[in-house]
C-alpha cells in the first residue's frame, strides 16, 4: 500500500466520520420532522439540545473530505463536481438551509421558531438522500459530463434512500442514549419536559423502525447494484475484505437490534456504529481501487508524490490536534450528567 | 467570455461577497466576547458578563451562516471552476487543508465556549474562547495564502502551459502571502469592531451614559482603533507589492492610462506630482506602467478603480476617526460621550464592511482575466456544465433570503440586548 492508498483511506475515514456524526445530525432532523404524539415537543427539544453544541464540529468532516479530495486527487474532484453538479448543488442547498434554520430557530425569537423548525426538518431529511445518491453514482459510474441527470438511476436512488435510513437509524439510537442518560437529571424536578423513560422509549421504537428501513433499503441497494453496476455487485462478494466486513455488519446489525429491544441503549449505540462502519467499509472495499467509477482509480487520480508526502504529515498533525479536542467536546456534552458533589458540576454563574 | 462563464464568475463573486462578511465576524467576534469575559472575571462588573453572553449569541448565529456558506465555496471551486483545482489542487491544496484543520478546532472550541458556561471551569472556558479566536485568525491566514498564490503563483515550472516540478511549500511562500494575510485579518477586525461600535453608539444616543453600552463601546473601540490605524500602513505595503508583481492591476487601481514617469496622484482636488511613483516604488521619479502598456484583452474591469477609491477613502476616514477618538479619550481621560462623536461612530458602522468588500473587488476583479495570474485564464477554468443561470439564481435567492433573515435575527438580538440594558 502506497501513499495514494493511505490518503484514500484517510479520505474514506473522514467520510465515514461525517456520516456517523454529521449524518446522524441530519437524521435527528428527520425525527424532528416525524415528532408525534404527546411528547412531540419534548422530542424536538431533545433533538435541538443534542445538536446545538456539536453540529458545526461534526459538519467539518465534510469539508475535510472535500479538501483532501481536491488536494490529493485533483482530477477526481474535477470529475465529481462536473458530472454530479446537480445532486451536489442540491446537497449544498440542504446543508445551507439546515444549518441556518437550526440557528435561526434557536436565536430568532419565538415568533419565527415554528417556521424555521419546518425548514430545518425538511432540509435534514432531503440532504442525506443527495449525499447517498452522490456516493451511489460514484460507485456505479452513473454520471456523465454530457447528461447532467445521468445520476437518476437505480443505484444512486437506492443509495440515497439507504443513506437517509442510515442517518435516521443512527440518530434515533443516539437520541435514545441521550434521553435515557438525562432521565432524572439536575433539571428533572423543575422542568416538566425533562427527558423521561417514555421519551427514551419513543426513540427506541424509532431506532427499530430506522433499523428496518435500513435493512429494506440495503436490500434495495443490492438489487439495484445487480441491475446497475454488476461488476461492483460481484466484487461485494469477491473483493478481499468486502465479504468479511459485510458479515461483521450483519452480525452487528442483529446484535444492535437485540440490544435495542432489550433497552440496552449504550451497547446498541456501539453496535450501531460498528454496523454502519462495517457496512460502509465493505462498500469501500468492493469499490477500491476505483475512486470515481468508471474511469478514475486511486492511483490514476493521485496528485504528484511531493504533494502526498507533505499532506500525510499535515493530516497526522491535524488529527493529533483535532481528535483529542473532539473527544473532549463529546465528553463534555455527551457524558452522563455529573452526580451532585462532583467538582464538574460547580457552576460559575 | 461566454454567458456560462459570466454566470460562474457571478456566482463565485456573490458567494464570496456573502461569505466574507460572516468569515470576518467569525474572526473578530470571538476576540470581543473573550475580552468581555476576561473583563468580567477581572472587574466582577455584571455588565461585562452580560456583554460576553450577548456577543456569544451573536457569534453563534453568524458563525453558523459562515460555516455553511464556506462549505458552499469549497464545493464551488469545483462546481464552477473545476479546471482550476484540477491544475492547482496538488500545489495549493495544502493551505486549504491547513485551513480545514484550523476551522475544525474553531468549530469544536466554539461549541465548548457557547454551551460550556456551566460545564467548564472559568479559566478553561476563557481558554476555549481564546482558542476560537486563534483558530479563526489561523484559518483566515491559510485561506488568504491560497488567494495570495492565485495572484502571485510560485512553486512550479511551466511546461506547455502546465505546472510541473511542483513544490507546495514554496507555493505557500508566495510574495503576496504576508501583506494579504495582514490586510485581510485587519480588515476583519475593522469591519466587525466598527459595526459593533456603531450598534452600541446608537444605543448610547438613545440612552446616554448606559454603563452596559459604554463598556461594549470601549471594548469594540479597543479592537477597531489599532486595526484602523495599522491598516493604511499594511495597505501601502500591499500597493508596493502589487506594483512590483501585478503592474497591470496597479494601473487599473489608479486609473493610469499611459505609462508615466514621475506619475502624479490626486488627493481630492489636488494633484501631487510624482506621488504615485513614490507610493508605488519609493521613488518620485520612477516610471509607472499604464494600461496602454498591456494588451487591451488583459485589462481588468474598470470597477477596480472605483472599488479602490472606495476602499482607500473609507479606510482613511476610519483612520481619522480612530485618531480623533484617541485624542478625545486622552483629553477626557476616558471614553468620549459627545453626541457628534457618537453620531460619527454610528455613521461609520458599515464603513469597515464596505471597505472590505471593495478591497476584495480590487484584488479579485483586478486579477481577471486570470484565475491563476499569468498561468490559467478564467475562461479556461470554467466548468463545461451548461445552464449555470439556474444554480446562479437559486443560490442568489437563498443568500438574499439568508441576508434578510440574519438581519432580522440580529435586530431581534440587539433589541433584546438594549431592552435588557434599559431595565438593568
Amino acid at each position: 500500500m502506497g501513499a495514494p492508498e493511505l490518503i484514500a483511506l484517510v479520505l474514506s475515514g473522514a467520510l465515514l466520520l461525517y456520516i456517523l456524526s454529521g449524518g446522524a445530525d441530519f437524521g435527528a432532523g428527520i425525527w424532528d420532522l416525524f415528532a408525534r404524539g404527546p411528547r412531540a415537543h419534548a422530542q424536538r427539544r431533545l433533538v435541538e439540545g443534542a445538536l446545538a453544541p456539536v453540529w458545526e464540529a461534526n459538519h467539518v468532516w465534510l469539508i475535510v473530505a472535500v479538501v483532501v479530495l481536491f488536494t490529493a486527487f485533483p482530477p477526481a474532484f474535477a470529475a465529481l463536481t462536473i458530472r454530479l453538479h446537480v445532486p451536489l448543488v442540491a446537497l449544498l442547498i440542504g446543508v445551507v438551509l439546515r444549518g441556518s434554520a437550526l440557528v435561526f430557530r434557536q436565536y430568532g425569537g419565538p415568533d419565527s421558531a415554528h417556521r424555521w423548525q419546518h425548514v430545518f426538518a425538511v432540509a435534514s431529511a432531503a440532504t442525506p438522500f443527495f449525499l447517498g445518491a452522490v456516493l451511489g453514482a460514484v460507485t456505479s459510474g452513473a454520471a456523465s459530463e454530457r447528461d447532467l441527470l445521468a445520476w437518476i438511476a437505480p443505484l444512486p436512488i437506492a443509495t440515497g434512500a439507504a443513506a437517509t435510513a442510515l442517518c435516521a437509524y443512527l440518530a434515533a439510537v443516539y437520541l435514545a442514549v441521550e434521553a435515557s442518560s438525562k432521565i432524572g437529571g439536575a433539571s428533572g424536578e423543575t422542568d416538566p419536559e425533562a427527558p423521561t423513560r417514555e421519551l427514551a422509549d419513543d426513540f427506541r421504537r424509532r431506532a427499530i423502525a430506522g433499523w428496518i428501513a435500513l435493512a429494506v433499503t440495503c436490500a434495495g441497494c443490492a438489487v439495484a447494484a445487480h441491475l446497475d453496476a454488476p461488476r461492483f455487485a460481484g466484487r461485494l462478494f469477491t473483493a478481499a475484505w468486502s465479504a468479511p466486513l459485510g458479515a461483521v455488519a450483519a452480525a452487528a446489525a442483529v446484535a444492535a437490534l437485540v440490544a435495542l429491544v432489550r433497552g440496552r441503549f449504550r451497547l446498541a449505540r456501539v453496535l450501531a456504529i460498528v454496523q454502519a462502519s462495517a457496512l460502509l467499509a465493505a462498500w469501500g472495499a468492493a469499490h477500491a481501487p476505483l475512486l470515481i467509477a468508471p474511469d478514475l482509480t486511486v492511483r490514476g487520480a493521485a496528485a504528484p508524490p511531493v504533494t502526498l508526502r507533505i499532506l500525510g504529515p499535515v493530516l497526522v498533525g491535524g488529527a493529533l490536534v483535532v481528535l483529542p479536542s473532539l473527544y473532549w467536546l463529546m465528553r463534555v456534552f455527551k457524558a452522563p450528567p455529573p452526580r451532585p458533589g462532583d467538582p464538574r458540576s460547580g457552576s460559575p454563574t | 467570455m461566454g454567458n456560462e462563464a459570466l454566470f460562474a464568475r457571478g456566482q463565485m463573486a456573490y458567494s464570496l461577497a456573502f461569505h466574507i462578511v460572516f468569515a470576518a465576524i467569525g474572526i473578530a467576534m470571538p476576540v470581543l466576547m473573550v475580552a468581555a469575559e476576561v473583563m468580567w472575571r477581572r472587574t466582577g462588573r455584571a455588565v461585562y458578563l452580560e456583554l460576553a453572553r450577548r456577543w456569544a449569541r451573536g457569534t453563534a448565529v453568524l458563525f453558523a451562516v459562515g460555516a455553511v456558506s464556506g462549505t458552499v465555496l469549497a464545493f464551488e471551486l469545483g462546481l464552477l471552476f473545476p479546471r482550476f483545482m484540477e491544475h492547482a489542487g496538488a500545489i495549493i491544496g495544502l493551505p486549504f487543508s491547513l485551513e480545514g484543520i484550523a476551522f475544525f478546532t474553531e468549530a469544536i472550541f466554539l461549541g465548548l465556549y457557547l454551551y460550556g458556561w456551566d460545564k467548564l471551569r472559568p479559566r478553561l472556558h476563557i481558554a476555549c474562547g481564546a482558542l476560537v479566536a486563534l483558530s479563526g485568525a489561523a484559518s483566515a491566514a491559510f485561506v488568504t495564502i491560497a488567494n495570495a498564490w492565485m495572484n502571485a503563483p510560485r512553486g512550479f515550472r511551466l511546461e506547455d502551459g502546465l505546472m510541473v516540478d511542483i513544490d507546495p511549500i514554496a507555493a505557500m511562500g508566495t510574495p503576496f502571502a504576508l501583506h494579504e494575510v495582514l490586510h485581510t485579518v485587519l480588515a476583519a477586525f475593522m469591519a466587525t469592531a466598527m459595526a459593533v461600535a456603531a450598534i452600541h453608539a446608537w444605543a448610547l444616543l438613545r440612552r446616554p451614559g448606559s454603563p452596559f453600552h459604554r463598556a461594549a463601546l470601549g471594548l469594540a473601540l479597543a479592537v477597531a482603533i489599532p486595526s484602523a490605524l495599522a491598516q493604511p500602513l499594511v495597505g501601502h505595503m500591499a500597493g508596493q507589492m502589487v506594483a512590483r508583481h501585478q503592474p497591470l492591476k496597479l494601473a487599473a487601481m489608479d486609473g493610469l492610462e499611459r505609462t508615466t514617469a514621475r506619475a502624479p496622484m490626486s488627493i481630492g482636488p489636488i494633484e501631487v506630482p510624482g506621488m504615485l511613483s513614490f507610493m508605488a516604488y519609493g521613488d518620485a521619479d520612477a516610471t509607472v506602467r499604464g494600461l496602454d502598456d498591456f494588451p487591451a484583452a488583459d485589462h481588468p474591469h474598470p470597477i477596480v478603480r472605483h472599488a479602490f477609491l472606495v476602499m482607500v477613502g473609507l479606510g482613511s476616514i476610519a483612520a481619522l476617526h480612530a485618531l480623533v477618538t484617541l485624542l478625545l479619550c486622552w483629553r477626557r481621560r476616558g471614553l468620549p460621550d459627545a453626541r457628534w462623536w457618537l453620531r460619527a461612530t454610528l455613521l461609520l458602522g458599515p464603513a469597515g464592511v464596505i471597505a472590505m468588500e471593495a478591497g476584495w473587488i480590487v484584488t479579485e476583479v483586478g486579477r481577471q482575466p486570470w484565475t491563476i495570474y499569468g498561468v490559467l485564464r478564467t475562461a479556461d477554468a470554467v466548468t463545461p456544465v451548461t445552464g449555470l443561470w439556474l444554480p446562479f439564481t437559486l443560490f442568489a435567492m437563498i443568500y438574499l433570503g439568508l441576508a434578510a433573515v440574519v438581519t432580522a435575527v440580529m435586530t431581534h438580538q440587539v433589541r433584546k440586548t438594549t431592552d435588557a440594558a434599559e431595565r438593568g
